[in-house]
């Protein structure tokens, strides 16, 4: 019982990380139906950031509290700056191209942005230093969950139920929707597309930072690589959960982490990155438009 | 703006660089100012600060703040130019390069045409005579990256399909050659239609079930695919000895001779120099047939090309397994030539890699691809010092030819048919 419990709280952790970077997918994808390649890197750049940040202040003798939450602040600022940045460059002047070039043009950005941070940082995996505290109230279930993991799961909560108020009930949140539903229409009643655009980037950028600060923190590792991994584990959450559903992006994170962690926890751990990706091509072949996702017609 | 657009002359021409996409000289500078302490604040963190967190040091390299800064000043300068160029020329009417119309007017002349083949057949059958083995060794392996982008051109560049896991055909080329090799003794030769009808069952399997996924799925899906064969490749040591791969893989024979390396090395290229006319010829022929031109249709829209009779999911499979038929086969090729495979040849850089010869030398033109793959390979191996950057110029230039010139370096051309009946009808028209 312990085993699957801790099997569980595991596939909990791993599915709340996931739906922390498939936010940025599926609603990036429902406003300018682009797969967001770059996503994964954006992910990576903000565990780095974080990483550094915590560095800094580690050398400056900072009290330990403090650092998580100011690597946090300094990743999420970093990430979305990133983020705006790529849209700016890489998506923005390619509207209205064939759909294939700013699929490309962001596969491109991916292998710049993976190339820039082994280049400028180091091609090794880096050890990350625990920031998350330890509670005491935890002790007693170590055996099962252990405080980090704690930390992830409330934290990828309160920013699932925070984004979906924003989504639900600010000026920006609306015009987001009606970006998402038709952006011809959208701006002629007076929404500014193009900032809604960049504001899409810059929120779902910095989930991505914060899913990276914290699992960088709970696995102890980072390494440029970590985002392409974790980029494509969470666009099949995303697709899982039907792309461009930001609730479905939640549901199919949590369902993709916990298959994973049965999967890996029961049949074999060689295979963990296999089953994502077998998930992925069935879910795609017997349901495309996801769990919550609606079939679109296409039209002429 | 439009002022200085209409302007011509080199003192347009130098006041449209340095206001490019500005009202004023001033304008651009603040602009680009602006811009460079944007990227100096962007890349600060990851660029500037380098932190060990062993021994809790921190190595401050600010030198990199100002190189960033100072490029990106001079940078945005070029961005705003070439997008305003790209403003002007899609007001003109679409013009052809020189280099283009000069290909077009000796592809016309049946004499030029000869001498144009011979001008580049000749030193291509030479070569491995003249260089040396190094040299011919880099060439080898610029032939197979042609054939491979050749392949995915089909898939990619024809039929507007993005397959990103096209390197899991490769490995399974190779990888059926190194265990046939190994458990058989089963040759080259044999092994060069059968790793490619091995490629072309497994565009067929992993074809059927996703062809019927919209654009950007199947790239994931193809991606996930490759990754599969990879970790697949990795974990099942009984079968594919893990990570440390397969080693002393026979070369290909000459009627029984055993080849000295050298010879050998020489023996490949002429392999692969007929594989890669071979494969000239098939998807030349192949690009005007009604297949192709049933490629080109589905590719521009789907639904009017379905109004039209043509069977959606046959044409695109047919796409994807002919793509897959050429990796198979450049595949037993690879494993032929370095006589050693190991799963780590087979990863998503070689799909990126691969992908980047079609798109930057041009999707659909077979010219382009050529010309894509002997600059992607050849630079890089001549600039060695260079190696490390490879990838992220791969990266930059990807994203730079698809914002500015997504046709790539040489832009294919739709087959002109000319009506050949009475010539007053033809030129009537």
């Amino acid at each position: 019982m312990d085993y699957f419990l801790e099997l569980f709280f595991g596939g909990l952790t791993r599915g709340s990380i996931y739906a922390l970077i498939a936010l940025g997918y599926t609603m990036v994808y429902g406003i300018i139906e682009l797969i967001n390649f770059a996503h994964g890197e954006i992910y990576m750049i903000g565990a780095f950031t974080g990483l550094i940040v915590a560095g800094v202040l580690t050398a400056l003798g900072f009290p330990e509290a403090s650092i998580l939450v100011i690597a946090l602040i300094c990743a999420v600022i970093w990430s979305a700056s990133y983020g705006y940045t790529v849209e700016k460059i890489g998506y923005k002047p390619l509207r209205g191209a064939q759909r294939l070039s700013p699929l490309i043009s962001a596969i491109g950005m991916s292998i710049f942005l993976q190339n820039y941070v082994m280049l400028a940082q180091t091609p090794d995996f880096l050890p990350f230093p625990a920031l998350t505290p330890q509670f005491d109230f935890m002790k007693p279930y170590s055996a099962v969950m252990n405080s980090s993991e704690l930390v992830i799961v409330v934290a990828t909560i309160a920013v699932c139920v925070g984004l979906t108020l924003f989504i639900k009930y600010t000026k920006l949140g609306k015009a987001m929707r009606a970006t998402a539903q038709n952006r011809k229409m959208a701006m002629l009643v007076g929404v500014n597309v193009d900032m809604v655009i960049s504001a899409t980037f810059v929120i779902g950028s910095s989930l991505a930072a914060v899913g990276g600060v914290l699992i960088a923190s709970h696995i102890g590792q980072i390494n440029y690589f970590i985002g392409f991994i974790a980029g494509i584990k969470a666009f099949t959450a995303a697709v899982l959960g039907g792309i461009g559903s930001i609730p479905g992006a939640m549901l199919g994170a949590l369902v993709l982490g916990l298959t994973e962690a049965f999967a890996t926890g029961y049949v074999s751990s060689d295979y963990e990155d296999v089953f994502a990706f077998c998930l992925l091509v069935l879910i795609l072949i017997f349901r495309p438009a996801g769990i919550m996702g609606k079939e679109k017609t296409q039209k002429v | 703006m439009n002022n200085t657009l209409n302007e011509t002359g080199h003192q347009g021409a130098l006041r449209l660089l340095l206001s490019a996409g500005c009202h004023s000289i001033p304008h651009a500078l603040r602009k680009s100012a602006m811009v460079a302490a944007w990227f100096a604040f962007l890349t600060f963190p990851i660029l500037v600060i380098k932190v060990n967190t062993i021994e809790n040091t921190v190595a401050w390299r600010w030198e990199n703040m100002l190189a960033i800064a100072v490029a990106t000043f001079f940078g945005s300068y070029v961005w705003r130019w070439l997008l305003a160029r790209k403003e002007i020329k899609r007001d003109e009417a679409k013009r052809e390069s020189v280099a283009e119309r000069l290909l077009t007017k000796v592809q016309s002349h049946p004499i030029l045409k000869l001498a144009g083949l011979a001008a580049i057949a000749i030193p291509a059958v030479l070569y491995p005579q003249v260089f040396d083995l190094y040299q011919t060794n880099i060439m080898v392996s610029c032939l197979v990256f042609i054939v491979l982008g050749l392949g995915l051109n089909i898939v990619v560049g024809l039929a507007g399909l993005l397959d990103l896991g096209y390197v899991a055909f490769y490995a399974v080329g190779a990888y059926a050659y190194a265990l046939c090799n190994l458990h058989w003794g089963i040759g080259f030769w044999t092994m060069l239609p059968l790793g490619a009808a091995l490629g072309t069952i497994m565009g067929v399997i992993l074809g059927f079930p996703v062809l019927r996924l919209r654009g950007d799925y199947l790239a994931i899906v193809t991606l996930g695919f490759g990754e599969i064969i990879r970790l697949v490749l990795e974990n099942w040591g009984d079968v594919t000895k893990g990570p440390s791969g397969i080693s002393n893989i026979a070369r290909p024979e000459f009627f029984g001779m055993k080849l000295t390396i050298a010879q050998s090395t020489m023996y490949m290229y002429y392999i692969m120099l007929g594989l890669l006319v071979l494969t000239i010829f098939c998807v030349s022929r192949l690009q005007h047939s009604r297949i192709g031109r049933a490629w080109l249709a589905l590719r521009e829209d789907e639904i009017a090309c379905q109004a039209m009779g043509i069977d959606k999911v046959k044409t695109k499979l047919l796409a994807f397994a002919l793509g897959a038929t050429w990796a198979g086969m450049a595949g037993v090729v690879f494993a032929a030539r370095t006589t050693f495979i190991n799963p780590a040849s087979f990863t998503f850089w070689e799909s990126a890699m691969i992908l980047s010869i079609v798109v930057i030398g041009g999707m659909g033109s077979i010219r382009g691809v050529i010309a894509g793959a002997i600059i992607l390979i050849l630079v890089p191996e001549y600039l060695r010092e260079f190696s490390e950057f490879r990838m992220l110029l791969f990266g930059a230039i990807m994203v730079m030819v698809m914002v500015f010139r997504p046709q790539g370096l040489i832009s294919a051309k739709r087959k002109i048919y000319t009506y050949k009946g009475t010539s007053e009808a033809g030129s009537g028209q």
